[in-house]
């Protein structure tokens, strides 16, 4: 800049003159585990490398990414546990059917994004301190963190870039962790459980018993998967052409179910995080008219399949009040883990819980051919049961296929 | 004599607040360390704004954001810190942005910056919202299932109040244990955790920020964390 705030004209026709040309193929594919890797060199860090098995998957720009199969630290949802807890409960249900080894820690914190997104009541370090204090449980622990939430996948990944491109932040962290005994860890992948979702896919369909082939849904990418870090998350070249996200897609049409598209694909779905608690006008006027009147105008889905908890609790909860408005609703709404695991027969209550949603789920389930009224009542033998001090719900009870093979 | 310029605006508003405190508030937002990895310059090409939901359905423009913080201009600066910034949903729709700005991590940068600094509106603004606040520096977690009462969510309809009803077995029958009766959080938390989670709010200065905001709220975290802690130690 000169003293009259103006870039030269010279100087812009001498950038002109040096082109940049960058074929596709290599087009940018930075990846920062090379400086991760670097920092654990100079005694810094330690990185938590991805356990075996794992399976490698393309990120948006071509990078490799490592996705565990198990040995996996459930850093659980906030909002799921607290509001959706059969999101939850079906991604375990998943792992269990499938024998794999996970833990279920009460040694850990929420990443309190949703609080910071929402309100700014904290800081730079503050934030940090919390992800990384829960990354050095799962270390210590010897097992490998997957993000359930979409929040906290996609500011953890942000806030480890801060972390790594920032010495006095990642000193002022490290201060902090020393006074609580822990060492400064940072995985070598940040992994949602909807990665892990899409690279099981195949088994998942293997194993399906409810046919889903006359179904149609329509898919809402989370905003905090696929937006912020945005080369960290998973595209594949056979799922719209490479130019959107994979994930949720890629399960769906394993499982049978056709997608349909839809033109506000992009749009997020109003949570706005300090908006879904205490100012859901916008959060209800965005979802319903920007999302899920799209979606009935454009494609008439019978369920719509996201993978956040924002974006599960903003579309299925803003429904009610736009039915009084005479809006055009009543589309359910489900997690990638949810519909995986109604397909591998997983007790639509037990397990599933889909009493914790609002928005009608009976038609999808009749359309399925899954007598819910059966299951209902066999859940409310289980609530009897439990009043009555004589049986807990335990995996014992909600393992394994309850739904039979239509 | 010809008029200041602000975008859109005929005269600067907030003529009370000092042009120095302003411009001290711009300072502090431009001092934080991650501010230049959210601002590159601004094309004016409106892509963030194409994208943002607020955008739709508020006065509000991430492109206005950008463009103010890289021209400098500290009176639109102030109103945006007083008002704009709440408008924004953080869904980071914007960082479509072709000169790889981050018009929504600079409005995170704005919001911390007027939290830090109690500016009223802000105060304002979080009034409704503190109970999230004491939730999630408290349990770590930012909702719970016994946050759904129906006079918070009237607009999410009669589900809302069976669920109350029904709150306590139905938490009874989840399998997963860490959840299985838990009502006031999302999950069962150590509680050497919860006293880990207490040391880096004191440690980050977390804790002084909430005074700023809501100073009842914060004497009630602090007795309790400060208890809590000396039993610890
Ligand atoms: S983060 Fe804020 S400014 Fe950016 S698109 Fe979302 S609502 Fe708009
Ligand atoms: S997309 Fe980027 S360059 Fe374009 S108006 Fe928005 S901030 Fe400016």
């Amino acid at each position: 800049m000169t003293a009259t705030g103006f870039i030269p004209i010279e100087d812009i026709l001498q950038k002109k003159r040096r082109p940049v040309h960058r074929p596709p193929d290599q087009a940018h594919a930075h990846d920062i585990r090379e400086e991760l890797f670097e920092l654990e060199a100079k005694g810094e860090i330690i990185v938590h490398r991805v356990p075996e098995p794992y399976v490698e998957v393309e990120t948006r720009f071509g990078r490799k990414k490592k996705i565990p199969i198990e040995h996996t630290w459930h850093h659980k949802s906030c909002g799921q546990c607290g509001h959706i807890p059969g999101y939850t409960s079906s991604i375990f249900w998943l792992h269990r059917q499938f024998g794999l080894d996970y833990t279920d820690p009460i040694d850990q914190t929420s990443c309190t994004g949703w609080n910071y997104y929402a309100s700014g009541t904290s800081n730079a370090v503050a934030q940090m301190a919390v992800m990384s204090r829960n990354f050095a449980a799962a270390y210590e622990e010897g097992y490998y963190p997957l993000i359930h939430c979409g929040t906290s996948f996609g500011h953890y990944k942000e806030v480890r870039e801060q972390l790594i491109h920032h010495k006095d932040l990642r000193d002022q962290t490290r201060r902090v962790l020393e006074k609580l005994g822990k060492p400064l860890v940072i995985p070598e992948e940040i992994v949602h459980y909807s990665e892990w979702i899409h690279v099981m896919r195949h088994r998942i369909a293997e194993r399906q018993v409810v046919d889903m082939s006359h179904i149609k849904a329509c898919v809402h990418p989370a905003c905090h998967y696929h937006k912020i870090v945005a080369e960290d998350a998973i595209y594949d070249k056979e799922i719209y052409g490479g130019q959107r996200t994979a994930t949720i897609t890629g399960l769906l049409q394993a499982l049978g179910i056709e997608v349909a598209d839809y033109s506000t694909w992009f749009d997020c779905c109003g949570f706005g995080f300090r908006h879904v608690l205490v100012q859901r006008d916008f959060t209800r006027s965005f979802a319903v008219m920007r999302k899920i009147e799209v979606m009935i105008d454009e494609a008439q889905p019978d369920v719509t399949i996201t993978h956040d908890t924002g974006c599960v609790t903003t579309l299925d909860k803003s429904q009610f009040a736009a039915k009084a408005h005479e809006r055009r609703v009543g589309v359910p709404v489900l997690s990638d883990a949810q519909i995986a695991a109604l397909a591998m027969g997983a007790h639509p209550f037990r397990v599933v819980q889909l009493h914790w949603h609002s928005t009608d789920w009976r038609p999808l389930m009749e359309k399925l051919g899954i007598d819910w009224e059966y299951y209902w009542n066999e859940f409310q033998e289980d609530l009897e049961a439990i009043r009555r001090g004589e049986a807990l719900m335990t995996w014992e009870k909600a393992d394994g296929v309850a739904i039979q093979p239509n | 004599m010809p008029q200041q310029y602000t975008f859109g605006k005929a005269t600067a508003s907030y003529p009370d607040v000092p042009y120095e405190e302003k411009e001290r508030l711009f300072r502090e937002v431009k001092e934080d360390p991650r501010y230049e990895d959210f601002l590159y310059g601004c094309y004016e090409c409106g892509i963030c704004v194409s994208a943002c939901p607020s955008a739709r359905f508020y006065d509000y423009s991430p492109r206005v954001i950008a463009q103010t913080m890289a021209r400098e201009d500290v009176d639109r600066f102030y109103e945006i810190l007083a008002e704009d910034i709440w408008n924004c949903a953080q869904c980071f729709s914007c960082v479509r942005c072709p000169r790889q700005n981050n018009p929504g991590g600079l409005v995170t940068l704005i919001r911390e910056v007027a939290v830090r600094n109690g500016i009223q509106e802000t105060r304002d603004v979080l009034q409704g919202y503190t109970r999230v606040i004491y939730k999630v520096m408290l349990k770590g977690n930012q909702v719970s299932p016994d946050m759904l009462q129906p006079d918070f969510f009237p607009d999410w309809g009669p589900w809302v109040a069976s669920f109350r009803g029904n709150m306590e077995i139905w938490r009874q029958a989840i399998p997963v244990d860490t959840l299985r009766g838990v009502t006031d959080a999302a999950w069962r938390t150590a509680d050497n955790t919860l006293r880990e989670l207490y040391t880096i709010w004191f440690e980050t200065g977390n804790l002084d920020i909430i005074e700023e905001v809501d100073e009842g709220l914060y004497e009630l975290l602090l007795d309790v964390m400060e208890e809590e802690l000396e039993d610890w130690e």
